[in-house]
Parts: C-alpha cells; sequence; structure tokens
C-alpha cells in the first residue's frame, strides 16, 4: 500500500515535486506523533514523580489529567512574549529555534522499524552526533543575546557540561560502531538480532557492553540538561539559566527542544543497545518473538522512565563534581572498555 | 534543472552571503555566529556530492566543538570596536591592492589551461551499496597507516603541550577534591558525645512563669 501510495505521487506530481511531497509527507509523519509524544512526556514526568512522591499528580483538566498537556500548551501560547530591552532581538528569539530545530532534525535517521526510516543512510551515526551537537548554539547564543548575568552564566556552564559529555558518549558510540561493523542504525539493530538466545534479550548490545551502556545513559541525562545534571537551569542557584529572560511560547520551545532531545537519547539508547524494534524474545516464538515498532516504543517509554526514576531520586550535583565525573570517570572507563571489546574481538570467543 | 542543481544555488548563495557576514558584521559575535552558518552550509554543499563523512565530520568538529570554544572566547572578550575600527580608511588602499592581486592570481590558476581543471568531471554518483567511509577508512588504516599515525602523535603532543602550558598550582587557591571529598565518613567530620538522657536541671526560676504565658 505505502508504494502504491508513493508510485501515485510520482505519478500525479512528477518526479521531482512527487519526491519533495512524498518526503514532506514521511517528516510530517514523523514530527507530528513526536510533538505528541513531547507534550505528553511533561504529563508522564508529572505523574510518575509525582506517584513516587506519593501524590496524585495532575488530575483536574480532562480525566486523569489527560487533558492537561494540552492546557499548559495554551496557556505559553497565549503569554505575552516579552523582548528585554538591553537583548539583541534578532538573536534572542532566534536562540529557542537553534535549540529545537537540531532536535527534530536528528530524527531523520532514527529506524522505527524495519525500513521505516525516513533517511537510511549509511553514516546514520555519525550524522546523529553531529546535528545534536548543533543543539548547543541555540544555548550559548540565548545566554548571550539575552544580555543578562544569569542567564549568561548559565549557558556557560550548560555549554561546557554539553560538550564534556559528548565525548564521553562518542566514545560509547564507537564501542558500538566496533561490534556492528557499521554506522547504519538499521544495520547496527539487525546484527543484535543474532547471537546467544537467538536473537534474544540475551544478544542485545547492553550485556557485552554494559560499561559502555551506562555511559551513554548517564552522558545522555547530563546532555540533555535533566536532573541530577540540571545545573544549566537550577533553579536554587540561577533560577533558570539561559531562559531566564524569555517568556511564553519561546520560553516552551526551549522545553519543545529539550523534551525532543530526551526521546531522542531514549530512542538512541533502545536502537544502540537494547536492540530497538527486535523482541527480547527469541526469535523463534510465534508472536512475542515477532520485531515490532512496538517494541521500539516500549523501549523508549522504559528509557523515559528511567530519566523520570533519576530525577525524581537524585539530588543535583555540585558542578565540579560533574565535570569530574565526565572527563576523569567516563572518558576512561569508556576508553579501556573498547580496547577489552577489541582485544576479545580478536579471540576465539568473540561474540561478533 | 535538477532539485540537487536548486539546493546547490540556495546553499551557495547562503555560504557567500554568511562568509560576507564574517568579514562586515560589526560584532564579533555575529561575526563568529556567521563562521558556523557558513561551515554549516559548506557541509551541505559536500553532502550534495556523497562525500557524506567529510560533511558530518565538518559539523562534528568545526560547528560542534571548536565554534562553541571560540565564541565563548569571543563573548568574554571586553574590547572596544570603535578602537579597532579606527584608521581603516588609511589602511584601505594598500590592504584593497592586496586582495586583487590574490583575487587576480586565483582567477589564473583558475582558468589556465596547464592546471587541467577541466580534465576534471563532475562527481558520479556513487553506486548503490558502496559506502563512503569503508572507501575512506581501508586505504587511512592500510597504506596511509604512518602519515596517519603521525598527525595523531602530533596532535596528542599539541594537547599536552596545550594542558601543560596552562597547568600551574596556584597558591592561594581553594581547590577542593572531589574524589578526596566522597571518600569521607562519618567519623573523620562527627563525633558523637555520651549524653545521659536525664540531666538533673537547676530550679527553674522565674523565666519558667514567662514561658507559659499564651501568645497574645
Amino acid at each position: 500500500m505505502i508504494d502504491a501510495l508513493h508510485n501515485g505521487f510520482l505519478s500525479v506530481l512528477g518526479p521531482t515535486l512527487g519526491l519533495f511531497a512524498w518526503t514532506l509527507l514521511k517528516i510530517i509523519l514523523i514530527v507530528a506523533p513526536l510533538f505528541g509524544a513531547v507534550a505528553y512526556a511533561t504529563l508522564y514526568e508529572r505523574k510518575v514523580i509525582g506517584y513516587m512522591q506519593i501524590r496524585i499528580g495532575p488530575n483536574r483538566v480532562g480525566p486523569f489529567g489527560l487533558l492537561q498537556p494540552i492546557a499548559d500548551g495554551l496557556k505559553l501560547l497565549l503569554k505575552e512574549i516579552i523582548s528585554p530591552q538591553a537583548a539583541s532581538t534578532g538573536l534572542f528569539f532566534l536562540a529557542p529555534v537553534m535549540v529545537l530545530a537540531p532536535a527534530l532534525a536528528v530524527w531523520a535517521v532514527v529506524p522505527f522499524a524495519p525500513g521505516l526510516v525516513l533517511a537510511d543512510v549509511n553514516a546514520g551515526l555519525l550524522y546523529v552526533m553531529a546535528i545534536s551537537s548543533l543543539g548547543v548554539y541555540g544555548i550559548i547564543v540565548a545566554g548571550w543575546a539575552s544580555n543578562s548575568k544569569y542567564a549568561f552564566l548559565g549557558a556557560l556552564r550548560a555549554s561546557a557540561q554539553v560538550i564534556s559529555y559528548e565525548l564521553a558518549m562518542g566514545f560509547a558510540l564507537v564501542g558500538v560502531l566496533m561490534v556492528s561493523g557499521s554506522l547504519n542504525l538499521s544495520d547496527i539493530v539487525n546484527q543484535q538480532g543474532h547471537g546467544i538466545g537467538g536473537g534474544s534479550i540475551l544478544s542485545w548490545n547492553f550485556i557485552p557492553l554494559f560499561p559502555l551502556f551506562l555511559v551513554y545513559l548517564i552522558a545522555g541525562v547530563a546532555e540533555t540538561n535533566r536532573a541530577p545534571f540540571d545545573v544549566a537551569e537550577g533553579e536554587s542557584e540561577i533560577v533558570a539559566g539561559h531562559m531566564i529572560e524569555y517568556s511564553g511560547m519561546s520560553f516552551a520551545l526551549f522545553f519543545l527542544g529539550e523534551y525532543a532531545n530526551i526521546w531522542l537519547i531514549c530512542a538512541m539508547t533502545s536502537v544502540l543497545f537494547m536492540g530497538g524494534w527486535l523482541s527480547p524474545f527469541a526469535a523463534t516464538i510465534p508472536v512475542l518473538g515477532a520485531p515490532s515498532i512496538f517494541w521500539l516504543l516500549g523501549k523508549m517509554m522504559f528509557v523515559m522512565f528511567l530519566f523520570l526514576w533519576f530525577r525524581a531520586t537524585f539530588p543535583r550535583y555540585r558542578y565540579d563534581q560533574l565535570m569530574r565525573l565526565g572527563w576523569k570517570v567516563f572518558i576512561p572507563v569508556t576508553l579501556v572498555w573498547i580496547v577489552l571489546v577489541a582485544a576479545w574481538m580478536q579471540t576465539p570467543y568473540s561474540l561478533w | 534543472m535538477t532539485l540537487t542543481t536548486v539546493i546547490f544555488y540556495i546553499f551557495a548563495a547562503i555560504l557567500i552571503a554568511s562568509a560576507l557576514r564574517v568579514i562586515t558584521a560589526k560584532n564579533p559575535v555575529h561575526a563568529a555566529l556567521s563562521l558556523v552558518l557558513s561551515f554549516f552550509t559548506g557541509a551541505v554543499l559536500w553532502m550534495l556530492i556523497e562525500a557524506e563523512f567529510l560533511a558530518i565530520s565538518l559539523v562534528l568538529v568545526y560547528v560542534g566543538a571548536v565554534m562553541v570554544l571560540f565564541l565563548f572566547v569571543v563573548m568574554m572578550l571586553d574590547i572596544n570596536f570603535e578602537e579597532l575600527r579606527k584608521g581603516f580608511w588609511s589602511y584601505f588602499p594598500f590592504a584593497a591592492v592586496v586582495a586583487v592581486i590574490m583575487a587576480a592570481e586565483m582567477v589564473l590558476i583558475l582558468i589556465a589551461p596547464s592546471t587541467g581543471l577541466d580534465a576534471y568531471s563532475a562527481v558520479a554518483p556513487l553506486p548503490e551499496g558502496v559506502s563512503n567511509i569503508k572507501q575512506l577508512g581501508v586505504p587511512i588504516y592500510t597504506d596511509y597507516l604512518l602519515p596517519f599515525e603521525l598527525a595523531a602523535v602530533l596532535l596528542l603532543v599539541a594537547m599536552i603541550a596545550a594542558v601543560s602550558l596552562t597547568l600551574r598550582r596556584r597558591k592561594n587557591t581553594k581547590y577542593i577534591d572531589p574524589a578526596e571529598q566522597i571518600k569521607v565518613k562519618r567519623n573523620d567530620r562527627l563525633r558523637i558525645v555520651k549524653m545521659d538522657a536525664v540531666v538533673e536541671q537547676p530550679e527553674p526560676a522565674a523565666a519558667d512563669e514567662a514561658g507559659d504565658k499564651p501568645a497574645a
């Protein structure tokens, strides 16, 4: 059916315009559910943290508070957008867009199911790293353009943190790249489909690469400026960091970008370490063993739950300890494990 | 005109505009951001000739890391730009002559028949299933291993040099070592003193009456 629709587009609109329209349609099919997921991630967060603190969480708007994200969105849309007098106006309003745009562009290479990917490029993993590293500009520009000390300090903290943890993250990905022998995200998932236990949970990357998995997950939390690494917006220290001068929708755009990035880390953790769309059961089991997009979504929900669990559990890191963790703990751990895995792959006991 | 050509011209125009902004912008932060934009646009142009590895590493290394640190430095600077712009017009004639000579030289190289630039045909699209990265990686790690390793050693030496140049122990710094800090046990900081649960109080004085009064 998809092929028929694709050919229909090409025949009606011609090759160039048809390709354009077809790609646009695919982009919308990714971005629209993503925005829904971003909106409902806030409700998920408030509910989970609520129950962890023995409260109920939002339950007034709609049944079980299900309409709360929509109410929040409407409120933010209708609020006044204030432009500080001393701010550099153009860059001030460009900054939230610079956070959101890369967060959406990365999704182009994320595979949801076999063949269900917007751009199945060979350098998918590198693309993800390159584009997600652009998001830091939004933070710096926001801090600088606000012309405020709090915003600038917050931006400096946030961007130094993001750059530092990107290194550890990159090294963790080198391990995945070595065992997969490919930078293509679909190939990385398929490679996890054979091995111990016939492609079940036992053959996924997170078991042999466990230290790298942990480093990637924790660096992902730091990368998205989430608690316990949220010094960038530490309420008790620098109020809201680089977002302090923003209001209304321009403030909301930062959060859209942040939550889209969190979902991205969830998706990437699932794809790289937890077998993507593969089932945790052996492929020989009839229904349960079949690969499906729902497994991927379930894994993403699980990683998201971990993010919320961390937030509800850990106190905020102090800034120097946070930098120490990134540079002096994570990078050596990943380097040692990469060498170990490389040696392992040369022995007859290699799993790959 | 194919879609690729349209994209090429759009991005080429953005590249030229942003490159011009780098040298004409009054504010150095705007100039640095324009440089970021021109790097990014250059990466897109490389992507169009299917050099995706080069394009992505340009974004990853220069845009994602180097320019961020560059922006840090530029934002922290406290310079009076009026002061710097003084005397621009007195230097202008000489600078213009230099620029014209440079441009003329480049044009001469590009149009001279002996450089043989005509012989280069347009980049042929890669056949299906050929990975650009593998094509690049295999020669680097086989034929060009020694130069590649030497370049890596050079970078390492530069890195060590940069660290050792800036490494200095100041006497008055109040540096705390987090590694030491997290090793602290309760007994290092806290002394528990045994005390009797009930202690003989002296005779209640007149102050006791005041304490009994309800808050007004």
